[in-house]
Formats: C-alpha cells, sequence, structure tokens
C-alpha cells in the first residue's frame, strides 16, 4: 500500500538524514521504527507525507507518487496521511473540537472552515471520536487545559477524522508517564486494528515497542539495518543499532510486561 | 585524580572578561572617560537666561494650580472628539493593513520577494517619525485631522507589524506543521495554524498602540494635523497657561485611564 523507494534525503548543510532506504508496508500493517536519535526517523516519516521534501526517490501511496505532486495534488493526498506528534502538537488555544475537526480542513472550503461551519457528518464523527477515547465531557475545552494523555488521544482523533489509510506517528509517547505511554500505544494499535490502517510508528522505547507491534524496522544513520518480528531483536541487533549496552535487563523486563492486564 | 585536576585545585578562579583583549578594554574605558569629560565641557549654559526663563516656567507650573477649563470649554470639546476619532480610525485601519504586512514580514511564512517588500514597508515606516510624516501630510492635504489620521495609519502599521511578525517567527512550529500535514490550505493554515498563537499578542499590541495614538495625536497637532493638539497649540499661542493646564491634565488622565484599561485587557488574555 505504501512503497519506499530509494529515498534519500540531504539537508543543506550537507547532512545525510536517509540514504537510499527501501521499505514497502502493507495493508493494516503497524510497524514501529526504531533507532538512536538522529538516525532520521522524524526525517523518514516526514519524507512520506513531504512535510520535508526528499531529495531522491519515490513515496507511492496506494499507486500515487507523491514525490512529483503540486501543491494542490499533495494536499489531497495528505488527507489520506494522518499524523499523530511528538508533544502532541495540539493548537493550544483552539477548543479541543476545533483541534479534532481540524483534521478535516482538506475537505472543506476556506469560508466553512473560518467559521467553524463544519458538515454535520464531521461534526458527529468528531463526537464519536472524543467518546470512543474518552472525552467526550472535555470537547469544549482549550486544548491546554488537558494533561498530556488527553492531549496525545485529541491528536490520535485529529488524525483518525481524517479517514486516512495511513498513520504516520512521530514518537506519541516521548514526554508521557510509562503507564499512559502503554495507554496510548495501546489506543494506536487498536484504531488501526478497528480501522484496517496502516501506521508507522517511531518511538525509541524499544520494550514498549516490542510489546505493540507485529514488525520492526531498524533505522541507523539513515540506512535500514533491521527488519523483522519483534522476537528477533537479539542484544547483538540492538547493538548494531544503538552501539554497545547492556541489552539483557532490557529484553528481560519485556517478558514481565507483557503480562500486564489492559485497561483501556 | 587526573593530572588536569591536580593542576587546577588550589588555584583562584575569576570570571572570564566580557572582552578579552586587556589593551582594548583598557582604551575603550579610558576613551569613554575622556569624551565624557569633553561632552561636559562644551555644553553652553548661560546661566542669566536661565534666571529670566525661571519665572515663566514657574507662571507655566503655577497656571496647573488653577486650570481653566471654562472660558475654551467649547474648543478643548472639539479637540478631544477630533483627537479621538483619529486615534480610534487611525487604529483600525492601520491594524488592518499591519496584519497582511506582518504574514509578509515573517520569515518563516513568506517567501523571500514577499519578506523583502515587507520589511521595506516596516522600515520605511519606522525611520520617519511621526512628527515628520505630519507635516509632510499637512503640506499635502492641508491643515486638519485628515492629516493626523494618515500619519498614525502610517506609524502604526511600521510598529505593529514588525511586533506582530517577530510573535510570527517565535510561533511553535509543531503546531503550524500539525495543521499542515492535514491537507490544510495555505489561509486554513494560517487560521488555525498560525493565528490563534499570536492572537493574544495581536489584541495586547492593538491596545497599546491605540494608548500611544492618543498620546501621539496631542502632539500632531501642533504642527496642524489637527485634534486636542491643535487646541494645545492655540492655547499656547494666546499665553492662556490656565487652558493649556486644563488641556494637559486631560491628556494625563485619558492616557492613565487607557494604560489602566489596557493592563486589564492584556492581563485576561492568555
Amino acid at each position: 500500500m505504501l512503497k519506499l523507494e530509494k529515498l534519500t534525503k540531504v539537508y543543506k548543510t550537507g547532512d545525510k538524514a536517509l540514504s537510499d532506504v527501501d521499505l514497502e508496508v502493507p495493508q493494516g500493517q503497524v510497524i514501529a521504527l526504531i533507532g538512536p536519535s538522529g538516525a532520521g526517523k522524524s526525517t523518514l516519516i516526514r519524507c512520506i507525507n513531504r512535510l520535508v521534501d526528499p531529495t531522491s526517490g519515490r513515496v507511492i501511496l496506494k499507486g500515487v507518487d507523491l514525490t512529483g505532486l503540486g501543491a494542490r495534488r499533495l494536499r489531497r493526498e495528505r488527507r489520506r496521511m494522518g499524523m499523530i506528534f511528538q508533544e502532541y502538537a495540539l493548537v493550544e488555544r483552539l477548543t479541543v473540537m476545533e483541534n479534532v475537526l481540524s483534521g478535516r480542513l482538506g475537505y472543506v472550503g476556506f469560508l466553512r472552515s473560518f467559521f467553524r461551519k463544519f458538515p454535520q457528518s464531521d461534526i458527529d464523527e468528531a463526537f464519536r471520536l472524543l467518546d470512543r477515547v474518552g472525552l467526550l465531557h472535555m470537547a469544549d475545552k482549550r486544548a491546554d487545559e488537558l494533561s498530556g494523555g488527553q492531549r496525545q488521544r485529541v491528536g490520535i482523533c485529529r488524525a483518525l477524522i481524517q479517514d486516512p489509510a495511513l498513520l504516520l506517528v512521530d514518537e506519541p509517547t516521548a514526554s508521557l508517564d510509562p503507564k499512559t505511554s502503554r495507554e496510548i500505544m495501546r489506543l494506536i494499535v487498536e484504531m488501526c486494528r478497528e480501522r484496517d490502517l496502516a501506521a508507522i510508528i517511531n518511538i525509541h522505547d524499544v520494550n514498549l515497542a516490542k510489546m505493540f507491534v507485529q514488525r520492526v524496522v531498524g533505522l541507523e544513520s539513515g540506512r535500514i539495518i533491521f527488519d523483522g518480528a519483534p522476537e528477533e531483536l537479539v542484544p547483538e541487533v540492538l547493538t548494531q543499532i544503538y552501539g554497545e549496552e547492556d541489552w539483557e535487563a532490557t529484553i528481560e523486563t519485556v517478558d514481565e510486561d507483557d503480562d500486564e492486564e489492559a485497561d483501556a | 585524580m587526573s593530572s588536569a585536576l591536580e593542576l587546577k585545585l588550589g588555584t583562584r578562579w575569576k570570571k572570564p572578561p566580557f572582552i578579552t583583549d586587556a589593551k582594548l578594554r583598557w582604551a575603550l574605558l579610558i576613551g569613554s572617560v575622556i569624551y565624557l569629560i569633553l561632552a561636559f565641557a562644551s555644553l553652553e549654559i548661560n546661566w542669566a537666561r536661565v534666571y529670566e526663563g525661571l519665572e515663566r516656567g514657574w507662571r507655566f507650573i503655577m497656571a496647573f494650580s488653577q486650570p481653566d477649563f471654562t472660558s475654551r470649554a467649547n474648543d478643548i470639546r472639539e479637540g478631544m472628539i477630533e483627537s479621538v476619532i483619529m486615534t480610534v480610525t487611525s487604529t483600525i485601519v492601520g491594524i488592518a493593513i499591519s496584519i497582511p504586512v506582518a504574514l509578509g514580514a515573517a520569515r518563516n511564512i513568506a517567501p523571500m520577494p514577499i519578506y523583502l517588500v515587507c520589511r521595506f514597508v516596516i522600515s520605511i515606516s519606522r525611520a520617519l517619525n511621526e512628527i515628520i510624516v505630519a507635516i509632510l501630510f499637512v503640506a499635502i492635504f492641508g491643515f486638519g485631522p485628515l492629516a493626523g489620521f494618515l500619519t498614525l495609519s502610517f506609524a502604526t502599521i511600521g510598529f505593529l507589524a514588525k511586533l506582530l511578525a517577530e510573535d510570527i517567527e517565535d510561533m511553535n512550529k509543531s503546531q503550524a506543521e500539525a495543521i499542515r500535514a492535514t491537507g490544510a490550505s495555505w489561509m486554513q493554515w494560517i487560521n488555525y495554524g498560525v493565528q490563534p498563537q499570536v492572537m493574544p499578542r495581536l489584541i495586547g499590541l492593538s491596545i497599546y498602540r491605540l494608548d500611544i495614538n492618543f498620546r501621539e495625536s496631542a502632539v500632531l497637532g501642533l504642527v496642524g494635523a489637527g485634534g486636542i493638539g491643535a487646541t494645545l497649540n492655540t492655547a499656547f499661542d494666546r499665553y492662556e497657561f490656565g487652558t493649556v493646564a486644563a488641556i494637559l491634565i486631560i491628556i494625563i488622565v485619558v492616557v492613565m485611564a487607557l494604560e489602566y484599561i489596557s493592563g486589564l485587557i492584556r492581563a485576561r488574555i492568555k
């Protein structure tokens, strides 16, 4: 469904963030993208929806090559890629409802969005999503009144109301406590399953990644150096990705974590 | 213990000087002291003239003990109304023009050519003092509040657009990025991603500018641009210090009231 071909990004400073990345994501598959800071994870997902323009290579979403599109066509394609951000990236002075509805901006005209006159179907869907993540009562609160976990739930609603085929998720749990982190990851994975969505999740917490996804891709210095099931992430592989460390302890805790009860 | 640490232990520590070159540091210090002495020595003060002037100054100050609100009440009222109209209209027009200019002058939003044009407009507006602009507009449009209105609108653009553009440049990038990622158009992006972030600053600056424009309107009258300043000027020319005092008191009270109100409003928007 999504195919990256020889994707390369060289920043103006000369830093090569990605080199010849090939990756294929089938419909409905959730992938965790792991790697050390600066490995190019963030650049990779931003190259897909072209918040960052790749230097060369192709991004093909359901047969459409996104790399050559003009501004108008690009906006149409962006609607099919929901994005969830590190630190939530909600517009803090807008209400929760406005933040969720902003996911429909690609579908409505300027005047409608300016006067907040969204179609009833959009409004209903926004209420439905907020109810699903347990925040219906917060609809008219301002986004900056919410806690971190609540904000990220709103961020998830904003991405899902786009009716996307693909979710791009950038460090969704970076500033959340361990329990909330799991709840958010569980919610994202559940939503993907319910809607048969593919997702690429950047995450630096290896344990968390292993708990929730079927496939892990390891990125180091802009190259994919691991692609496989979570169980294949043995200490040697982690050393290859992150450098020398004692990985045994990290891996053991995973087994204990798996017993934890779901509460979302 | 490392050998580098052993060398350091027991030695004194001083904050490194701001200017590292000792010669340059002393040259600058001695140079500025000499310049100050010479500068003060060059001031020519005619103490006899000051003595004469003191009496006139005293009369002016004494007039405040008995301000005359009544004998020119009509002129004062008309001047005030004119000033208020001038202030409000010029602030509104100035804001309306400032917003697009500010968007163009924010480096993170505008492409280079537009950025340069908008920055040029802002620097022109800021480079020219209100009085000079007012003299020009009085020459073109004649005496009266129209010249004052145009002057203040022009000055508002430089002030508001510059500060608003800086606020836009300081905005949180990820909030704006998130809106762009939804497939929003440019206008929607500004409306959802940028505007909410800069709104408190825009409101605060606008009220502050209203305040400044009222104060300026009192000065612009002195060069013929209408308003309460014109009334003040006339009173000066007639040596009616009682009326002058009355007008100044009114201006001071209005400015203080405006400042108090704008403080209240700015504290309430966050």
